[in-house]
């Protein structure tokens, strides 16, 4: 049990004119290792649940666990945890701030006391996961690079604080579609080479199919659905009602199943969905 | 009519182009005529938002004439009336809007055109109403959705009765729900007026009359959307991405060589012509 809440209600601005519920009895539990989808329509209270798994956030009501430890204000350790989980908040890029490449990404670790050769290893260790060259890049300012390498010099800075977790907010918001994919092959190589857990928040359930096994479908501060992305993914009806609309690869599946092909609606990117028609094809075919 | 022609950009003070590389517009020759549903896209970079900001005279060209129907740019006197006929949305709905509710943020752009009180109070309802943000127009802008504000921004514009509308990546900032409702907005508005359409979604010119393909500061592709999701090769090289419809389709095309004359752009499409096939 990595990161585990239990029974989790958040008010924003309680007892005020201005009082929001935006989590309502909540109960999750993350693995490590997990990589989770969170989707939901825009104010389903997706940001505020992130909050607090790093201790950014502490709930109104209920529990939180953090690696066996039950978190709350007082805890003593909340700057080991939120180095434990790293957070990437929606458009990361616009808190850059300082003037070269390799004084961004070594800020968080240089404040934590690293100097030396430590810390320049660190800083190359964080460019390169995410697919950047450090001799050409560490002497740069950030500011004059494209949208899609200052997002992924932005999750960098997170990384050299070596969490073992790593939190994202609509990480491909804004991005052209080559910076996306190079985002999401990013992270699914942390995530299959590095081990690290991975909680993805999106409302673009096509980039989810590619990262997340797992997903949980928020819907007005409760969950409304959790399962393996298959099960989820398959439920059409049920997103629907939840303001999603169905991975492409779903509708297609469905259209088919109308014209009598059996296709899964589980089928999750391009390349399984032609190969499962195929089978099909060819069955039809040798009849 | 908005006519470029031969323009050149580049971002310096200087009359001449230091080096090949600044240049963000190079010899762009284009013509979008009254009516047309044009889109154009390309990566981050390309220079589309920049082509898109010389449609109205806020960058003007370094070589060349941009001529709104007639008009050129280049002629200070002249850019009141062209931006009167051209209107532009931007990307970020929460960088457009300056009033404190919905209907003071619509009614700024004709007030300041100084019309009569009548005639603005006709224009934001009928601006409102085309947008469908009627009931929303007491509201405070900053309690609106991302597509709503967009609505209401691209309320703004209409208000002014232009006769071109150019939309310069006004989806992109938008979560799924709110870019279908500035495409549906498109497709109602398309019959009335000319619209300049700027995306990355090449998911976006499936009902354009003519797509358009940007890369380098040059207009590298254009035709029918059908001709341009048929060059997949070229399309990830742009630095797009094929529709999944389509691209499910490409992949069946390896197995299957007969199975589309020509690759579909709409799920109905891919599965209709597979089930006619087989």
């Amino acid at each position: 049990m990595f990161i585990s809440l239990e029974n989790v209600t958040y008010i924003y601005l309680p007892h005020t004119p201005f009082e929001l519920t935006a989590l309502k009895n909540i109960s999750l539990t993350i693995e490590r290792g997990e990589s989770v989808g969170i989707i939901g329509r825009t104010g389903c209270g997706k940001s505020t649940l992130i909050q607090h798994f790093n201790a950014l956030l502490f709930p109104t009501v209920g529990k939180v666990w953090i690696d066996g430890e039950e978190i709350n204000k007082k805890s003593p350790h909340l700057r080991e945890i939120r180095r434990k989980i790293g957070l990437v908040f929606q458009y990361p890029e616009h808190q850059i701030f300082e003037e070269t490449v390799y004084a961004e990404v070594a800020f968080g670790p240089r404040n934590n006391g690293m100097t030396g050769s430590e810390l320049e290893e660190t800083v190359r260790w964080s460019l390169e996961s995410v697919g950047l060259d450090y001799h050409f890049l560490k002497d740069k300012n950030p500011f004059e690079l494209s949208g899609g390498q200052m997002r992924r010099i932005a999750i960098a800075s997170i990384l050299s604080m070596r969490p073992e977790a790593l939190v994202l907010d609509e990480p491909t918001a804004g991005l052209d579609p080559e910076g996306k994919r190079m985002i999401l092959q990013k992270l699914k190589y942390l995530r299959e080479e590095r081990g690290t857990t991975l909680i993805l928040v999106s409302h673009n359930i096509d980039d989810l199919a590619h990262l997340s096994e797992r997903i949980v479908v928020m819907d007005r501060g409760t969950i409304g659905m959790d399962g393996p992305i298959r099960d989820v993914f398959s439920q059409i009806e049920q997103l629907e009602k939840y303001g999603i609309k169905p991975p492409t690869t779903a509708r297609i599946a469905e259209l088919l199943m109308k014209k009598g092909y059996d296709i899964p609606r589980g089928v999750l990117t391009p390349e399984e969905l032609s190969s499962e028609i195929k089978q099909k094809i060819l069955m039809r075919s040798h009849q | 009519m908005i006519e470029f022609k031969d323009v050149s950009f580049w971002f310096s003070e200087d009359e001449t182009l230091i080096e090949k590389k600044d240049e963000v517009l190079s010899h762009i020759d284009l013509t979008i005529p009254k009516g047309e549903f044009v889109v154009l896209l390309g990566r981050n970079g390309s220079g589309k938002s920049t082509l898109a900001k010389h449609c109205n005279g806020l960058l003007l060209p370094k070589k060349g004439v941009v001529l709104v129907d007639g008009l050129s740019t280049i002629q200070t006197e002249q850019l009141w009336d062209i931006r009167q006929k051209v209107g532009l949305v931007f990307q970020n709905p929460d960088n457009q809007i300056i009033a404190t509710t919905v209907e003071e943020d619509v009614a700024f752009g004709p007030e300041n055109l100084g019309l009569h009180q009548n005639e603005i109070r006709i224009r934001l309802d009928e601006a409102l109403t085309i947008v469908g943000m009627n009931d929303y127009r007491k509201k405070e802008p900053h309690l609106l959705s991302g597509g709503q504000k967009q609505r209401v921004a691209i309320a703004g514009v209409l208000a002014m009765h232009p006769e071109y509308l150019v939309l310069d990546e006004a989806t992109s900032m938008l979560d799924p729900e709110g870019r279908s409702e500035i495409m549906s907005l498109i497709s109602e508005l398309k019959d009335s007026i000319t619209i300049f359409h700027i995306t990355h979604y090449i998911e976006e010119a499936v009902d354009a009359d003519r797509v358009l393909v940007m890369d380098q500061g040059q207009i590298v592709a254009q035709g029918t959307p059908a001709t341009i999701f048929n060059m997949r090769e070229k399309i990830y090289n742009w630095g797009l991405e094929l529709p999944l419809v389509t691209e499910t389709a490409w992949l069946l095309q390896l197995q299957f060589p007969h199975l589309y004359p020509s690759l579909p752009l709409r799920a109905e499409e891919l599965v209709t012509a597979l089930c006619s096939s087989v």
